[in-house]
């Protein structure tokens, strides 16, 4: 069930055989995701992590799940969306408003839920009539529609206008977190390696191609639309639960830019992009605290910096793989012997 | 029996008529070649055809299996499932996609699973994947493309993204097949080679084809029929014979007078 990136379809020994690569690396997988669970929530145990890198962790985590579903959107379909905070705001205030009237622990996942499945519906209808636009254009409308739920939000008395919401009972906790970023990005790696993702893929590449082969551009953009709707109201319940106080103006304009920061840096169209980039600019940002005047300039100055020399993202649009990895490492490796070697 | 009638297709953008009242009718498993000078129209004729522009007025018949389909307000992709697939004239692969890719993205309509067996990997998936894989390699077993599967589309020399645009179109499994300029760009040994490929595929798949091109040695050789567009007008029809000494259109061509018609 759980194949998280399936890189290795795209391997020359893989197609070679005209196989489709159905080896169980499954089990190595699970182990993988176990062991650095298991060792994550032993320095935490030991106290190494302590309640500040804690924080820290969820933030890794939250901006995860936010980023690899912006990159379905954006950087797999190609729908240029600076909504994706709406979405969020949507499942954050769904969740805090159901633990708030309802606590307990199954409340927490119920609120979850229906906070990510009304962000998906709010998808749904905000993706049927702007994703006839293309490019700038559906940038501004995505825009344009975040803005109102925020104002929709901050107008209204049940979600505590801009004061927001406080004491929500805090349930997530690293175990949820880190549970539901691995179920993000296999869902979402899952989708992307099959031929429906493919079918989002070809209308990054060419909307009029894509339809001439007979793929429904309009449908598979509402889906990348829905299911990326769907993980940023989950990443907002999550925010919501760990932070246990959130107010209309986290979810404005500037936390969608942050997103798509992050998904652009990554790499367009790289799962494995994105979760590196929300974890280095989050530990960025957590190191920068201490230069508080200074925080904002240096953060940007990095960013420049990765954009001047990397323009089209960390990893480009190319994943990793651990296998790869560990067979390009040990082919450096060797070399590095030989040229001992020789030089002796 | 026609598979293909234009009725009186007239395409207007704003003041300008791209397509006057054209009336071209294609009978089953025909070869039929579309030429005429830059800016003709052919290309309107296509893109009218395959749902791109919706025609100002006249109509559109497709038969198929013996059902009669207007497809004047049918979009792309649903006159693709119906079975028109077409080539474009200045290729438009999925160029950061792999050969492979492109050709399984136009079998996507086969595709039958659902969103659960995507998400969970459910056995469904990884048989209906393995038959996509098996389906695409035999199309590019026949185009002579698999040793090629792992590039990107945007690597191939010229010729095969050519050839790659054809197997993709194929791969929508259509019966009417609409090539834009296929041969443009290539030298005479590659265009005898598409020539020989064109008429293969037409027989072995039963298709019946439309098209455009300027190149006079493969229109003239495989065409069993050929219509002229000038100025957005059909002004001949008939078999290559009858086109070669038609005053209209080497007039058409060449702005005046034929010499020795």
């Amino acid at each position: 069930m759980i194949d998280v990136m399936m890189s290795e379809i795209n391997t020359p020994e893989a197609m070679n055989s005209a196989k489709y690569p159905r080896k169980f690396t499954l089990l190595k997988k699970i182990l993988f995701i176990v062991l650095f669970y298991g060792i994550i929530q032993l320095l935490i145990f030991l106290n190494v992590i302590n309640a500040y890198y804690q924080v820290t962790l969820a933030m890794i985590c939250i901006n995860i799940i936010l980023a690899v579903s912006l990159n379905l959107i954006t950087g797999f379909t190609g729908q240029f969306s600076l909504g994706h905070a709406g979405f969020m705001s949507i499942g954050a205030y769904t969740c805090a408003l159901i633990t708030l009237n309802m606590d307990t622990p199954f409340s927490f996942i119920i609120g979850l839920i229906a906070g990510a499945i009304l962000a998906a519906i709010v998808g749904l209808l905000i993706g049927i009539p702007t994703l006839r636009l293309k490019g700038d254009y559906l940038a501004i409308a995505t825009l344009g529609l975040a803005q109102i739920i925020e104002i929709i939000i901050r107008n209204l008395d049940f979600t505590g206008g801009p004061r927001g919401l406080a004491n929500i009972p805090q349930y997530a906790n690293w175990t949820w977190l880190f549970l539901f970023t691995v179920i993000t990005v296999v869902i979402i790696s899952n989708f992307i390696n099959s031929s429906h993702g493919r079918a989002c893929i070809s209308v990054r590449e060419d909307e009029i191609a894509a339809e001439a082969v007979g793929i429904n551009t309009t449908k598979y953009k509402v889906l990348a639309f829905i299911i990326g709707a769907f993980f940023a109201g989950i990443a907002g319940a999550l925010y919501a639960s760990y932070f246990y106080y959130i107010k209309p103006d986290l979810f404005g304009f500037l936390k969608s830019i942050d997103i798509l920061v992050i998904v652009v840096l990554g790499g367009m169209g790289s799962i494995s992009g994105s979760i590196l980039a929300a974890i280095l600019l989050v530990i960025i940002s957590t190191y920068l605290q201490s230069f508080a005047e200074f925080r904002m300039i240096i953060y940007s100055v990095i960013l420049v910096l990765i954009m001047i020399f990397k323009p089209q993202g960390l990893m480009g649009s190319s994943e990793f793989s651990l296998n790869r990895f560990i067979q390009e490492t040990r082919k450096n490796l060797q070399k590095l012997g030989q040229k001992l070697h020789k030089v002796r | 029996m026609p598979i293909l009638t234009m009725n009186n297709v007239t395409m207007a953008f704003g003041g300008l008529a791209a397509l006057t009242n054209v009336n071209i009718k294609l009978e089953k498993g025909e070869l039929v070649g579309l030429i005429g000078p830059n800016g003709a129209g052919k290309t309107t004729v296509f893109n009218v055809l395959t749902g791109i522009y919706t025609p100002t007025s006249g109509t559109i018949e497709y038969m198929n299996d013996n059902t009669k389909t207007v497809i004047n307000n049918l979009k792309p992709h649903v006159i693709s499932a119906l079975g028109i697939a077409r080539t474009f004239q200045n290729i438009r692969l999925f160029k950061e996609l792999t050969v492979l890719d492109n050709i399984r993205i136009a079998i996507h309509k086969d595709v039958k699973y659902g969103m659960a067996p995507t998400f969970l990997r459910l056995p469904s998936f990884f048989k209906e994947e393995q038959s996509l894989l098996d389906n695409a390699y035999k199309l590019l077993k026949i185009f002579n493309l698999d040793s090629k599967k792992d590039e990107l589309a945007k690597n191939l020399p010229y010729g095969e993204q050519r050839r790659l645009e054809i197997a993709r179109a194929l791969a929508t499994k259509p019966s009417l097949l609409l090539l834009d300029e296929p041969a443009a760009g290539m030298n005479p040994n590659e265009t005898a080679e598409l020539t020989e490929l064109i008429k293969w595929i037409w027989k072995e798949y039963g298709l019946t084809i439309l098209l455009i091109e300027h190149d006079m040695s493969l229109v003239m050789k495989i065409c069993e029929r050929i219509y002229v567009l000038d100025y957005g007008m059909v002004i001949a029809e008939g078999t290559p014979e009858e086109i070669k000494n038609n005053k209209r259109v080497v007039e058409a061509y060449l702005g005046g007078e034929a010499p020795d018609a």
